[in-house]
């Protein structure tokens, strides 16, 4: 047994300012994340209500009155509404998981968990990275539990096919957690929330192109979808998840100034939006009141 | 002896409001300082300064030798924290919140584990370390906390209203262990607290009002401001009761909440004259020596307000009632 002086030494002598350094440091913020989503497998059950409402319902009675075809040339070899949908409603699992995560760090902050992250002696930048990574993990691993559906859609998954769905879904889930967190840093009360909803989640999610095609909009709406960084993450998901299937999926592709987008620059664009967005959040945690 | 905080014309605003106005103190370490004051009196802002979640408007605080506004992280790893409310992680265990809170502050691994076990006893939550801490009780949580809060051994471990919310065994208990601890580990205890009874506790006391010091000192310093024994008495007039005793013996007596309270260096003799003389009917009359709740009464011509919860108060029930109603 030690003496008190002794350990207090020891503790001294080793990584005074933080566990390991910056790295270290994410680490830990990430780990709690990922270690309380594994606790909470209840809800990882029940969020999957939500996607599979909009898939079978919406879906089917959408499809029902869109007449069998979808799109301009529907045919025997032609795209289901569900089908279109299938990747959208991964998406949008992704997104709300992105967003609510985030959005817990606003409460968290004055009654919870975050004010011990706060006084710990850690670079505040890692909170903002580590909650990123956190709930981006989280949010795409939401995504990913919906391709257990793909056989009842008509979709069919090779190992190569799910690795590039696994790194598209990362890189939206990247973007949408690195904007939640962005968001909430810079919030002081939950009443924010209700405005993100409204004013934020919802439009972003239906201008994303996850429900319908962005292509033949009037020029407003296309400004609009241009705008939402969630499409140029659900095209690239679309694209790789039905295209390997052969379903042609090719005339609904995202265009910018009536080009299309590669996969890899539309992934790019997200990455890039996730990076600015986390330079803000970083900035937003660093400040002290 | 060495002042482990050294706190100079503190000043914050917020705003055009100023919550802190102008404080001084020392804290030497070892010692217990309770920081007393009516909600809304400036504690939390204080200690959230010293702390360094907050950056002082004006004045200089010293933490640890370590100025606050020139290295908050190199603050932050000297000083531990239990707040108002509960920052445990309650979808995890308590080993592993102490667990998590050990690699934020670096300690090594095996003193870590040695650490946990250690004052997983001491808290007596040893049989506990393996249950969620949503199935903890309030007690139970703050256990937890101030063991969490001592677990990177800090100079000094801040404490923002220890026992709020605890019933009184649980404050007594609560008690208990900071007193173990400061034995065992010669940790400094700064606390916040607008319970006068606890305040007693303490090797030395601030009273703090609308953001200013009143008075510091000791326990039995600060009662000794008042004159001996203190007489509260009941009856319906209070103002026309105050003027006769006024007229009759010469004492100023303090006007407070339908009763009227006297200084006196001998209540005892004093008593049965008071009784005799005083002609109006008394409904009740009680003899006391002086406690903190009288010294700040004196001081700041008010009682602590514990009632009329602030915006903070209200958000905190709601949140605390929307967390139950998820469980």
């Amino acid at each position: 047994m030690t003496t008190a002086a002794q350990r207090s030494t020891t503790i001294a002598s080793g990584a005074r300012r933080s566990g390991g350094g910056l790295w270290g440091a994410i680490y830990i913020v990430w780990w709690r994340d990922v270690l309380r989503y594994w606790r909470d497998r209840a809800r990882v059950g029940a969020s999957l209500a939500q996607p599979l409402l909009y898939l079978v319902i919406f879906g089917t009675g959408l499809a029902s009155s869109l007449g069998g075809g979808f799109g301009a040339s529907a045919g025997a070899t032609g795209i289901s509404y569900i089908q279109f949908i299938y990747p959208g409603v991964i998406s949008m699992s992704v997104l709300f998981t992105a967003i609510f995560g985030a959005m817990s760090i606003v409460w968290d902050r004055e009654f919870g968990f975050m004010r011990e992250l706060l006084v710990a002696p850690i670079d505040r930048s890692a909170i903002a990275i580590g909650k990123t990574l956190g709930g981006a993990t989280q949010a795409m691993i939401q995504g990913l539990i919906l391709l257990v559906l793909a056989p009842f859609v008509g979709v069919y998954l090779d190992p190569l096919v799910l690795l590039e769905l696994v790194v598209l879904v990362f890189v939206l889930a990247f973007g949408l957690s690195a904007m939640g967190v962005a968001l909430a840093s810079g919030m002081r009360s939950m009443q924010g929330f209700q405005m993100v909803m409204n004013f934020l989640m919802m439009p972003m999610f239906f201008l994303s192109g996850a429900l319908f095609p962005l292509v033949g909009l009037p020029g407003w709406m296309t400004v609009l979808t241009r705008l939402d960084p969630a499409s140029y993450g659900i095209d690239p998901i679309r694209r790789v998840l039905l295209g390997s299937s052969g379903i042609p999926v090719d005339r609904f592709a995202l265009t910018l100034f009536d080009r299309t987008l590669a996969i890899p620059v539309e992934a790019a664009i997200v990455i890039a939006f996730g990076l600015v967005m986390l330079g803000i959040a970083v900035r937003s945690f660093q400040r002290r009141d | 002896m060495s002042a482990v905080i050294e706190v100079r014309d503190l000043v914050k605003k917020y705003g055009d409001i100023e919550a802190v106005r102008g404080i001084d103190l020392d804290v030497e370490q070892g010692e217990v300082f309770g920081f007393l004051g009516p909600n809304g009196a400036g504690k939390t802002t204080t200690i959230s300064i010293l702390c360094t979640l907050l950056r002082p408007t004006a004045g200089t605080a010293r933490v640890a030798g370590i100025d606050v506004a020139d290295d908050p992280a190199a603050v932050r790893s000297r000083i531990g924290l239990v707040f108002q409310d509960p920052s445990l992680d309650d979808q995890l265990t308590a080993r592993e919140n102490l667990e998590l809170h050990g690699r934020i502050y670096g300690v090594p691994g095996a003193l870590r584990r040695q650490r946990i076990a250690e004052l997983l006893r001491v808290v007596e939550l040893s049989d506990r370390a393996a249950s969620l801490v949503k199935t903890f009780s309030g007690g139970m949580k703050r256990r937890l906390e101030i063991a969490r809060g001592v677990l990177h051994h800090p100079q000094i471990l801040f404490l923002d209203e220890p026992t709020l919310g605890l019933d009184p065994q649980t404050r007594k208990h609560i008690w208990d262990y900071l007193e173990q601890l400061r034995r065992r580990e010669g940790v400094t205890l700064f606390m916040t607290t607008h319970y006068m009874d606890e305040a007693e506790f303490c090797d030395r006391i601030a009273i703090i009002d609308r953001g200013k010091i009143v008075a510091l000192g000791t326990p039995a310093e600060l009662k000794s401001r008042i004159g001996g024994d203190l007489i509260t008495l009941t009856v319906a007039d209070v103002p026309a009761a105050a003027k006769e005793i006024a007229e009759r013996f010469g004492i100023a007596p303090l006007a407070a909440n339908g009763t009227l309270r006297i200084e006196v260096p001998d209540g005892a003799s004093f008593l049965p004259r008071l009784v005799r003389d005083l002609p109006m009917r008394i409904d009740s009359v009680a003899l006391s020596r002086p406690s903190l709740d009288d010294v700040f009464l004196k001081l700041t011509g008010h009682a602590i307000r514990t009632e009329g919860a602030s915006e903070k108060d209200m958000l905190r029930n709601m949140g605390r009632m929307w967390r139950g109603g998820r469980r």
